[in-house]
This record gives structure tokens, sequence and C-alpha cells, in this order.
């Protein structure tokens, strides 16, 4: 195979095959759900039928007396847990049977434990409950909303340069347009699942989720218990993109049902259950408006943002963050406001904010660009950032330019025509669309160990472990060869341990952070090992096999924690990329398809060249779904979410996917981090809405503001031909 | 209700009530695991088995109707240490990331091997398009297809 190419050496950046695929080919992968327990019982959690409501009644007496069903838990009988002392978003406020209030339909009323999952489902399906339900709200876009400005979320909602208003009244050319783009779900395949096993006063959670440190700090506080105590495992994840990133309120009602029936409990929600209590990017409304002089310099930009949230936790999508740094402009306004709507909180989907946001701001750059009659990259061109605009910090480094010159190469965008609806084959409508994309490097705190053993043949063996998770992005590949090219060991010899609480601690798998983070913490602790070998004159394998054999058990252990540090920062550090589409129109069918994406990026140093490619290629078929198909429905009289299923909400299938030619730009950068990287998981979706709406208007003439971009609205008319 | 399914070539005797899905039998009481459960609805595809050499849900079929039926799970596939020649081309070709709808994808294109689909690129597409991957390794699931089969794998 192609790992063969480079022998039992696999330098950082060699295109390796996933050292866990093995396992992930052949079943071996063990996903939660799928742990075997003695004795493990069934939790089916009962959801609301209504919102905005409080639980006049439910009924469990008929589920109680079904064979098997040990415990039916609802608000009337499930034990007050200490009050909730986490700080949202990261520690969410959660639903768990404390009182009869009703926020969200789906929202936990119930849980009802039984011996098998048929039992327990059956039984769920027997407990009835009636509402006092008031009309629920489940639009931003709704008479005489409320909006306010939160005031601690995620992210600070407003930013002020320079002074957009009088900018924009003396501006040679203006645009305002507005542009929404809809809720939509994670929808990993893989449910979220969790088994809750106590013994004693000791908890193990096995669950699947992008953070098992916060994980088993969200139940130790939930329960009152020493965080010692809890162990949380999560060693293969089946998808997160976000959902995974949280505790959601499943988790601790699972420990809650395994404490009060004193047996193990395995909670696996259904495909239904995964809309509404966990999280969903968030509706968003957003009015860009651009001022420019006719050779195209921005003169302002203003970026306003409304999102929605739950009404008992506050979460901003931050759509308008992208605008603070993407383009060079002296007056740069961006507020976000929130409406509170009677569905679940909101959370972190793929790019929260630069995902809704570059479709905004990028759409609304293609029509200014149309209104000076520039061509899109040219003004793209004219305003390149050279520094920060947010900040006025220089870039730790900036490769943008050469990610346009790169893909609009291998596009053909020279061939594109000026006038839209000029390219036509037959009855099919061909356009050309481009956007830039964008997202920050981000890095926390993290820390690992190493442990090398000599073999006593010479050889050496390396353990190395974080508390870390591999939700797919090749965490278990790209630390192994992190840690052989910092050992100088071959990859085999190296064993990389993830997803358990009792190994060092590490950040969540989000905000594409895990590379820089985690991987400098096992480059750094694998350097560590290697000085203290080398204090002794031990640098070379056969040497440091030697030195290893000479110590107690021919074993050395150390320990390093890795965290951005004095001077870090003096730079603004994001990853760039420029993509552009094709899209293919039946002009009588309004049917759309992208037969190719063309995708140049530049994001530091690669450690895999296999792995990360996948990663943009998973961001961009995301960024093709949030263009023409992902939309959940909600329905105004239950704020029941309508298509809370794997048929109806549609995410691409393969056949949606047309050629992808997607690359990475080399770009060293000395400042960004000590193993020079940017991350790449969640760049790939951004500016492609964006991109795909430009090439749907090239194609057609009708400029669909409101994602998705469906057949219906270029049929009916629900964009706008401008 | 005791039912033996066959279960990659052995005989396995489960207790099982006449509503358990063949997926939860396998999963839970069979404890094989590799055949993922994604949707329960038949529309993810993540846990395609093989019937009879033939692709089917496994989330559609109660354990119940297949005694006397050869099942093939993706434990079933390998021939021994040996990967059949469609997991090894997953791993060259990065078909997936996450994993879990993998099992289902490799069912689904061994199966395709030999059901009547096209020669080319967008044939595979289409052929695999009841298996959803959202971590979006389509390219990949495709190349690794079409690589098994130019080799003539079977």
């Amino acid at each position: 195979m192609s790992d063969a190419v480079f022998g039992n050496r696999a330098p950082v950046g060699a295109p390796m095959s996933r050292v866990d695929g093995r396992l992930k080919v052949t079943g071996a992968a063990r996903y939660t759900a799928e742990i075997p327990i003695e004795g493990v019982h069934h939790a089916v959690i009962v959801g609301s039928t209504a919102a905005n409501a409080r639980i006049l009644d439910i009924d469990t007496s008929i589920a109680e007396g079904m064979p098997g069903v040990v415990k039916v838990l609802t608000h009337r009988n499930a034990p007050k847990l200490p009050a909730q002392v986490g700080k949202p978003p990261a520690s969410r406020v959660l639903t768990l049977l404390q009182d009869d209030v009703v926020h969200y339909n789906g929202q936990p009323v119930a849980v009802v434990v039984a011996d098998t999952l048929e039992r327990a489902t059956d039984a769920a399906h027997r407990v009835t409950a009636t509402y006092d339900a008031r009309e629920p709200l489940t639009d931003i876009r709704h008479a005489g909303r409320k909006e306010y400005r939160p005031e601690s979320a995620n992210k600070e909602a407003d930013s002020a340069s320079g002074d957009a208003a009088a900018a924009l009244s003396h501006a040679e050319e203006r645009i305002s347009r507005e542009y929404t783009t809809p809720i939509e779900n994670h929808n990993p395949i893989e449910p979220h699942a969790t088994i809750a096993v106590w013994e004693g006063d000791q908890l193990t959670v096995y669950d699947t989720t992008q953070y098992v440190v916060g994980v088993r700090n969200t139940i130790a506080k939930t329960f009152g218990l020493p965080a010692d105590n809890v162990r949380v495992v999560s060693r293969f994840i089946g998808g997160g993109f976000g959902t995974k990133g949280s505790t959601w309120s499943h988790v601790p009602l699972a420990v809650l049902a395994a404490r009060e029936t004193g047996k193990p409990v395995k909670l696996v929600l259904t495909r239904r259950q995964m809309f509404g209590s966990t999280g969903a990017r968030a509706q968003t409304e957003q009015r860009v408006t651009l001022g420019a002089r006719r050779d195209g310099t921005l003169v302002a930009i203003r970026h306003e943002s409304v999102s929605y949230t739950s009404r008992y936790e506050d979460y901003l999508e931050p759509a308008a963050v992208i605008t603070r740094s993407l383009y060079a402009c002296p007056n740069i306004e961006t507020t976000h406001r929130l409406v509170q709507l009677d569905l679940g909180t909101p959370t972190f989907q793929r790019a929260p904010g630069e995902a809704t946001g570059s479709f905004a701001l990028e759409c609304a750059m293609d029509e200014l660009a149309e209104r000076l009659g520039m061509d899109p990259l040219e003004l793209r061109l004219k305003n390149y950032a050279e520094r920060d605009p947010e900040s006025g910090k220089p870039f730790s480094s900036k490769s943008l330019r050469e990610c346009y010159r790169v893909a609009a190469e291998r596009f053909g965008w020279a061939r594109r025509k000026a006038t839209p609806g000029a390219m036509q084959d037959g009855d099919i409508a061909i356009g050309y669309g481009m956007a830039t994309a964008t997202y920050p490097t981000n890095r926390s705190k993290a820390s690992a160990s190493v442990t090398l053993t000599s073999d006593g043949r010479g050889g050496i063996d390396a353990v190395v472990q974080t508390a870390s998770q591999d939700i797919g992005t090749g965490t278990y590949t790209v630390m192994t060869q992190l840690a052989a090219d910092a050992l100088g060991l071959p990859v085999e010899r190296v064993r990389m341990e993830l997803g358990d609480t009792r190994l060092p601690p590490s950040p969540s798998s989000g905000g594409s952070q895990t590379a820089a983070s985690t991987g400098s913490a096992v480059e750094a602790v694998c350097r560590e090992a290697c000085v203290r070998m080398a204090a002794d004159g031990a640098t070379d394998p056969a040497s440091m096999a030697a030195w290893l054999s000479r110590q107690p058990g021919r074993t050395l252990t150390v320990r390093a924690e890795s965290k951005a540090g004095k001077g870090d920062d003096d730079y603004a550090k994001h990853a760039f990329g420029a993509v552009f589409v094709e899209v293919r129109v039946d002009r009588a069918l309004g049917e759309i398809r992208v037969p190719r994406i063309v995708g140049a990026y530049a994001a530091g140093r690669i450690l895999n060249a296999k792995t990360a490619l996948s990663q943009l290629i998973g961001g961009v078929v995301w960024g093709v779904g949030m263009a023409l198909e992902e939309k959940t429905l909600v329905d105004p009289r239950t704020a029941r979410y309508m298509n809370a299923n794997l048929e109806e909400y549609h995410v691409p299938v393969n056949a949606d996917i047309g050629a992808l030619d997607l690359q990475f730009i080399a770009e060293d950068d000395p400042h960004v981090n000590p193993i020079g990287v940017k991350g790449i998981g969640e760049i790939g979706i951004t500016g492609v809405p964006a991109a795909i709406a430009g090439a749907v208007y090239d194609a057609t003439r009708i400029r669909v503001r409101e994602l998705p971009i469906t057949l219906d609205k270029l049929i009916m008319g629900g964009g706008s031909a401008d | 209700m005791p039912v033996t399914l066959r279960i990659n070539g052995r005989p396995v005797t489960l207790d099982v009530e006449p509503r358990v899905t063949l997926l939860d039998a396998l999963r839970e009481q069979a404890l094989l695991t590799a055949t993922k459960k994604g949707c329960d609805h038949g529309q993810c595809g993540a846990c395609t088995i093989h019937v009879d050499g033939r692709r089917q849900l496994a989330c559609l079929i109660l354990a119940v109707m297949l005694a006397e039926r050869e099942i093939t799970t993706l434990e079933g596939l390998a021939a021994g240490d040996e990967l059949h020649p469609m997991q090894a081309a997953f791993i060259e070709h990065d078909g997936f990331q996450c994993g879990y709808c993998t099992p289902g994808q490799i069912m689904s294109a061994v199966a395709l091997l030999n059901e009547p689909c096209g020669d080319s690129d967008d044939d595979v597409k289409e052929c695999m398009s009841g298996n959803l991957c959202r971590c979006g390794a389509y390219p990949g699931i495709v190349a690794a297809v079409q690589q098994v089969r130019r080799a003539g794998a079977r």
C-alpha cells in the first residue's frame, strides 16, 4: 500500500493512511453505544410534544407496569440536583427533569429504563403528558420581535472602527442587502450516545463527545462529585461537527437513570431526538451595507446580524465576526442581536459565524462588484487586507493572493463572461462564482505525556497520551506522525492514546484547534524526552535505547503542558483560501448541479496531506449542503421539528458532489504556534455557499439571498432578478 | 422467541422478541457492532448488510424473518487478517473520516460489484447514494470503488 512509499518513517506532512483505518474498515472500532457492559439497561427519553408550556399532568402508570421496566423518571420523582453553576455556552443550561417548565418541543419530560431497548422504547411511547401551552415563537422573522444585545455570550456582540455611518453617507457607491440562513442540524451519522456505569461513588461515562474533559466537568458539577470520581471515555466518535462539543441534557439524564436504578444504563438518542435538545446552527438574518469608491475601494462596511437563542440561555451565532478581519476598510461596524424563540438553544456548527457570515458578506461583495462593473475577484484583490483590520496587527502569515491566483487559474476564471446568463449548454444555464474562505487559528492549553520503553533488543516503543478526541479529523494519525518525528522513531513504534479523562487534559475538538493545541503539546513532550536523554549523551535511536535500558523498568515517562506564551498576541492568525464553483441550472426545472469546485487554501504546515485533504473535502461538501439543501423546518403551531429525519432533512449524498479540485498552498508560518499549523476542519465550508449563490446568479440572473437555494426559488421567483 | 441466524457463515442462536430488528439483534445481542445505527428508518444506509449476497438495510428487517438466510456483516468480509480489497481501498483512498458510516459504505460497495452499475464515476455515485457520509468522504469512496472494480475483484 501507499504507506510503503515512506518505508517505516512517516515524516510529518506525508499522506500516511489513518492509523485507525484498519479498525474502522473492519468494524473493530467500538463507538460509544457498542461498548459491551454486563447487565446494561436501556434508557429512552420521552420528549415533550409542546413548547412554551407547563406540564399539567404526566401519566407513567401504564409504562411502569410494562414488562422489563425498572424505572420511569419525571420531574415528579427525579431527585433535585445542585443548582447549575456552569457558564454558558461551553457548559450549557440543561433541562434535567427539575421542574414542570417546558421550553422547547422535544425537551426531555421523562426517562424510561428497561432491560431491553424494545421494552424501554415501547414503554416510553405509553407515557402521556398534558400541557398548558402558549403559542410558541419559532422564526426570528416575526412581527414585533424583541431584539437584544447579549451581555455575556460566546462572542463580543458589537465592534466599530472608524465611522461607518459617515463614510456610508459620502460613499460614491452603496449597496445594502439582506441575507438569511435557516436553522441547520448537524446530523452526524452516529447519534448522541451515553453509557453510565456507577461503582460505589465512582462513575464511568462512555460518551460520544468532542470534549471528554468538558463532559467530566459538567457531570461532576451537576452531581456534586469530585472531578476525580468521574471518568469519561470516548475513543471513537462518529462525527460531531459541533453538536458533540457541549454536554447536553441526555448525558446527565443517563447518569441519573443509572444512579436511580442501580444499573449500568445506555441512552442513545433517536434521529428525531437529535433535533431540539442537542443544538443547531441558528437561523440568521443579516444586513450587509457596503460603501465604496467607483474604483472598488471599500470605504465602509456595516454588517448587522440577528439570530435566535432559546428562552433560557444566550448563544450567539457570530455571523458578523468575519467582517471584522476579511477586507481592508477604515470604517467597519458589526452588530449582533438575539431574539428568543421557543426552541432548544442553538450551538456551534462547523465554522460557527464564518459559515453564515461569509455567505452574507461575500454575496454582498458580488453584488457590489456587479454594481461597479468589476470582476468579483478583482474587487476582492482591490480590498486585500495586508494587516488585520480589526487589531491592526500583522498576520502571522497570509497567502490569500496565492490562493486566489492558483484557484482562479485551475478553474479557468479568465473564461468567465462579464454578463450573467451568457453561458448556455442547450437547456442548461452555466454560471461561475467565487468567494474568499477564512477561519481563525485558535489554540488552547493542552497537555500530553510520553512513555518510552526499551524493548531490550535495541528498539524503543513509545506510548503518547492525551485526553483529546478523534472525531474523524485524523487526530490519532497526525499525533502519531508528530510524535514519531520528534522522537526519531518509526511510526509503527508509536502508539497514540486518546479520549479518556485519565490521560493528560486536552481541549475540545472544536474551533479547528486540535492540531495547534494538542499537537504542540505532543511535540513538546516528545522533545522534552529527547532533551532528557540527550543530557546523558543519548542523541540517536541506538544510544537512546541503550540509555532507556539502564533506567528503572527500562522506561522514561515525561509529561508536559503547552500553551500560548509571551509575544503570542503580536500577530493576527487566520487560515485563508479561495473557492471557485461552476453550476449548471436546468432552465425548465430549476435543478441546480455543481459539477466542479476548485479551491486553494493556505493553512500553515500540513501534518498529513491525505487526512488534511479529507478535511477540506468534508468542509466543501458541507458548503454544498448549506448552499442547496439544508434547512430544518419547524411547525409554527407546536414548535415541533417537521423534518427531524434523514429523509426530509437533506444532506449531500454521493451523487450531489461533483469533481472537487482542492489543494493546499505551501505556507511556512514561524509565528502562529510552535508547530506552524493552522486549523483546517472548518475553513472548507466557508465561502462555498456564497460562491454557489454567485454562480447561480451568473447562470440565471436570479439572486437568491435566502439559503438554501432550492429550485422553487428559481422557478417561483423566490429570489430577485436585478 | 429463539431464532437461529446464519451470520458470517456461522449459526447464531438468539432469544428475541418478534419486534426486534435485525440491526438491534446484531448490535445488542450478538454483539456484532460493525453494523451501525444512524437513523433506524432506512434513510442513511449505515446498517447495510448482505442477505444472500444482496445489500439490505438491517434496520428494516425483523430478526425473526431471516432464519435460513445467509447474513453477512462487515465482520465477515475480511478473510482472517487479510482485508477484502474494498476495505484496503477505503483505507488507501481515505474513503472515510469518522468511520461510522463506513461499514455500510463498504457493504454497499462490495454488493455493487455484482450489480448492473455502469462504468462511470457518475454511475458509482448514483449506486452509492443510499449511503450517507456526513464527513463528506464521497470522492474517496468513489475512488475506492472504482479501483476495486477496475482490478476485477468480486
